[in-house]
């Protein structure tokens, strides 16, 4: 696998816990990898499947969403609704050959700044090891 | 309403395998509500099909639309112009809807992407149960409200058998309720017990799919 590929992943942050929780993160001058591009939204329940799919259909290697955690969500049960599709979609992909590791569920505070650096990383690193994302990898591989 | 899945996707993918071009073309009615091949599955079955599609280095052109009703030709015409040029449409609605699609497009393949499986509603949402059988002679009035046919594992007019305990089906005791135990409480609770007392005649199946493919002609609606 190229070791210089630079997994790109989509995160859905809810408003009120995992965006607050990035916005710390960078408040308090953590790094986390660049790969990482978040799209907010107010509740992570606002997340469908089609949401989840469409991420891999355009090339991104990685996708997850990050709400408040289990218990704490703003509108009461989003985060829980949302866990469960995740896991859908988790069937979803593995249906057509696709790694089901490649979409994840976090919860965390809007506190938790270190713990969104952590799961930026983590779900980098675990991206970059199953490598880049099979639609993009055909297109390279024709090339040759 | 009419409850229906869909199809795994290795069988769907080799449906699709031999087209460039397809038509995914949802139904806005009972496949809507149960969740199968309404306009949100419509969007995640074409994006699934491209994903795969893309993932082989191969390309896919899949159009999507979703019609009031595909059991209806007046709404199903909306097709037309989506359906110019594709090699294969993909309908996401229940055995009707593929039937009139096929008709319509008389030299387009048309293949079912959902299994159609029975007529009932949701428990819950995410959960749905089959409710009648269709058996073209209702017998409600006479169980509580509560069809035999459809519900009892083994369609008893004369119920319950030995295989109910403690409320439940043998076929599946977690999961299928004994028909026959609801009727009776039912009828209990509605005092109306006696009517459980009269033995039921073997059923004249005639007026169900035993007689053939049935029709409703109403002159009086008739153009």
């Amino acid at each position: 696998m190229n070791n210089n590929f630079e997994p790109e992943i989509i995160a859905y942050c809810c408003h009120y816990c995992a965006f607050a929780a990035a916005d710390l993160a960078g408040t308090m001058r953590l790094e986390y990898p660049t790969s990482v591009k978040i799209i907010k939204l107010p509740c992570s329940g606002k997340v469908e499947l089609i949401h989840l799919l469409k991420p891999f259909e355009d090339g991104a290697d990685g996708v997850f969403v990050a709400g408040c955690l289990e218990g704490n969500c703003h509108y009461l049960r989003g985060n829980i609704r949302t866990k469960k599709r995740v896991n859908y979609v988790k069937s979803l992909l593995k249906e057509i050959g696709i790694e089901p590791e490649r979409v994840e569920m976090f919860n965390m505070s809007s506190s938790m700044g270190p713990e969104f650096a952590r799961v930026a990383n983590e779900m980098t690193e675990k991206v970059r090891a199953m490598g880049p994302n099979p639609v993009k990898l055909k297109g390279e591989e024709v090339v040759k | 309403m009419i409850v229906a899945e869909r199809k795994p996707m290795e069988e769907l993918l080799q449906m699709t395998a031999p087209f460039g071009k397809i038509l995914v073309a949802g139904c806005g009615a009972c496949v809507t509500v149960c969740m199968a091949g309404g306009e949100k599955e419509v969007e995640v079955l074409s994006s699934l099909l491209l994903i795969e599609r893309k993932k082989n280095g191969k390309e896919l052109e899949a159009r999507k639309h979703t019609v009031e009703r595909q059991c209806e030709p007046e709404f199903i015409k909306d097709l037309d112009p989506r359906a110019e040029g594709v090699e294969m449409i993909l309908s996401m609605a229940c055995g009707v809807g593929v039937q009139y699609l096929a008709e319509r497009y008389p030299k387009i393949p048309v293949y079912p992407a959902l299994n159609t499986k029975f007529m009932g509603g949701p428990v819950q949402q995410g959960i749905w149960t089959e409710k009648c059988g269709g058996c073209g002679n209702c017998i409600l009035s006479l169980t509580g409200g509560i069809c035999p046919i459809a519900r009892c594992s083994k369609s008893l007019l004369n119920g319950p058998c030995g295989g109910s305990e403690n409320g439940k089906c043998e076929v599946d005791p977690k999961n299928i309720d004994c028909a026959w135990q609801l009727i009776f409480d039912r009828m209990k609770n509605l005092g109306k017990l006696e009517i459980l007392a009269e033995i039921q005649p073997p059923k004249d199946w005639s007026y169900a799919r035993d007689g053939g493919p049935r029709k409703i002609v109403r002159e009086d609606a008739v153009l």
